[in-house]
């Protein structure tokens, strides 16, 4: 247990002061570099938890593409920070109301957790549609995400399409006159189609009568 | 010999209490890193002598008997070579990035099970440590590739970043097949479910149940190819090694690297070459099983059934990254927008059809596990 209880306040550790820096640091590509650390170090309190499939998720999910294009897009930004943090004084007790209600939030619901008042009444299922000890976490939650909640899990599919669509949307542009490659054409062009044979007299070349590019 | 059966004892209760249990662990995470190192200072001379073989070359024979001690005098050369910095790069991101690329590249080996009973850590989640991992590859690259701020590296790095993170889909989708098939997400549970014959391999649309399951060959076995393939694009092997394009990109994210930071990056690249070879034999090519029945194991004693296990490993990770080394040498560089066009809209349709065709077929035959 002792070794369980380093390892928890290791990663707690560097999960906040990786949080920390993300907002302290000057470079937003080392803002974006310590949130992959904070990303990972949750993953492995998760893994602590015994919930290793959570854990592999989030790795999978945040860190191997969300984090990517994040990164990806911070790097070709060219922002200029010294503008940004101009306004820091007159947001800042905005920032911290936010900040209030969210940890007072978070109180809340760990305390009821704590208690078990709120825990129990959403464990339904697992506790009633008993599912063995040996289950596996992906069976365990496989066995509730496609039963009891398949409609809410249905519903997230469609709130990722909608967004997904509505990205294509925003930034689809029909332009006429641009020429595609349309790769099954190329690939169905045959000697025939593709050139001509042709024996011009010596001087005259090819007449433009009968052009190459018709 | 009274000894031997006092050592068995001695030897379980040393594992069972804890210092043992982390000395053991931690001997062999040192034997299966250092037999790794080894093995691939010998498959980049391998890979060099194909390819020259190809060639009509003689490739490297100067250092050792047929050069095979070619690796090390390279391995020495990096090591005593100085350390270039450039001025304007980012000093702490530029030196972390070859060591965060060497130590996936590395970590990624603890789950793969190499013969029965040896992988590092036999967890549950297996495919999904290691597609994570791969997945956080990129990093070392594109951390290297803007710490270098420079042009090149950068333009190296946003293409690796884009075709890893392409390709990653459509190897995600595959491995989805496979573990519908054997219903688990272990490594060693998939690959146990690949026993007993050629038959009963994944690539063969096989499993426990191929007397049911073999129509699906015809989904699986291109399914292989898909993952191959896809691998080719994880790991910046050519035609897919447009992030280090030399007649575009000089040599892409690595143009700043030098010494030992550029070799740690070369390491961590072959490194990966020779896990998605392995993970392609696990996969794919029924793991540590022989491609006949083993009942024969049975009475074998058990290191040798596993030492039995680990040569079919090796010999399948050969085959496949052989294969690899052949693609390199023969197929030419892909341009970077039918790199693209191939990973979205080829193998992320196909590879999402097969997972429907797959899952429908075993929900038909009532074969899901």
């Amino acid at each position: 247990m002792a070794l369980q209880a380093i390892a928890f306040y290791l990663m707690a550790l560097i999960t906040l002061a990786s949080g920390f820096c993300v907002v302290s640091a000057r470079n937003p590509v080392h803002s974006v570099l310590w949130l992959i650390l904070s990303f990972f170090s949750a993953a492995g309190l998760f893994v602590l938890l015994g919930a290793e499939f959570l854990a592999m998720l989030l790795v999978v999910v945040y860190v191997g593409a969300v984090a990517v294009l994040f990164l990806f897009v911070v790097m070709m930004l060219d922002v200029d920070f010294a503008s940004l943090r101009q306004g820091f004084a007159r947001y800042m007790p905005l920032g911290l109301v936010v900040a209030a209600i969210l940890a007072a939030e978070m109180v809340l619901v760990s305390s009821t957790v704590a208690g078990r008042g709120a825990a129990k009444a959403s464990l339904g299922p697992m506790a009633t549609g008993g599912a063995p000890a040996n289950v596996t976490n992906a069976e365990a939650i496989g066995r509730v995400l496609y039963t009891d909640y398949v409609y809410f899990f249905q519903a997230a599919g469609m709130v990722l399409l909608v967004a997904m669509i509505g990205a294509i949307v925003l930034t689809l542009r029909h332009k006429p006159g641009v020429r595609r490659q349309v790769v099954m054409d190329q690939v169905l062009r045959s000697p025939a189609s593709g050139m001509r044979m042709s024996n011009p007299r010596s001087g005259e070349g090819i007449g433009s009568g009968e052009g190459i590019g018709e | 010999m009274g000894f031997l059966p006092n050592f068995g004892v001695w030897w379980d209760a040393f594992q069972a209490s804890p210092a043992g249990w982390v000395a053991w662990t931690v001997g062999h995470i040192l034997l299966i890193t250092v037999v790794l190192l080894l093995t691939i200072a010998f498959v980049i001379y391998g890979d060099r002598k194909i390819f020259a073989g190809v060639q009509a070359r003689k490739g490297p024979n100067v250092v050792g008997p047929f050069g095979l001690l070619q690796s090390f005098a390279d391995l020495g050369k990096f090591l005593i070579k100085e350390l270039v910095i450039p001025a304007g790069a980012d000093k702490a991101v530029f030196l972390l990035a070859p060591l965060i690329s060497v130590t996936l590249a590395l970590g990624a080996w603890a789950v793969m099970p190499i013969a029965p009973g040896w992988s590092v850590s036999n967890i549950n989640v297996g495919v999904l440590y290691l597609f994570a991992v791969s997945s956080l590859g990129v990093y070392g690259i594109i951390m290297g590739g803007w710490a270098s701020n420079s042009k090149y590296p950068f333009l190296g790095a946003l293409r690796s970043a884009a075709q890893m993170v392409s390709y990653e889909v459509s190897i995600g989708f595959v491995m989805i097949t496979v573990i519908l098939l054997a219903g688990t997400l272990n490594l060693n549970e998939i690959t146990k479910a690949q026993d007993g014959g050629i038959w009963h391999w994944f690539m063969f649309g096989g499993g426990p149940n191929w007397q049911t399951n073999w129509p699906l060959l015809l989904v699986m076995f291109p399914m292989g190819v898909i993952f191959f393939i896809s691998g080719l694009a994880e790991t910046n092997r050519p035609p897919f090694d447009l992030p280090e394009a030399e007649s575009e990109l000089v040599a892409g994210y690595a143009v700043e690297y030098g010494s030992t930071p550029y070799m740690l990056f070369y390491l961590a690249e072959t490194s990966n070459i020779v896990l998605m070879s392995g993970l392609m034999a696990v996969l794919f090519l029924g793991g540590w099983h022989a491609p006949w029945p083993e009942g024969y194991l049975a009475a074998w004693p058990a290191w040798l059934a596993s030492l039995h296990g680990l040569v079919f490993y090796a010999i399948k990770t050969f085959f496949v990254f052989f294969m690899n080394a052949m693609v390199r040498s023969i197929v030419p560089r892909y341009r970077y927008d039918q790199l693209m066009r191939l990973g979205w809209k080829v193998f992320l349709p196909t590879s999402l059809v097969a997972v429907f065709i797959v899952s429908g077929w075993l929900v038909y035959t009532g074969m899901g596990a």
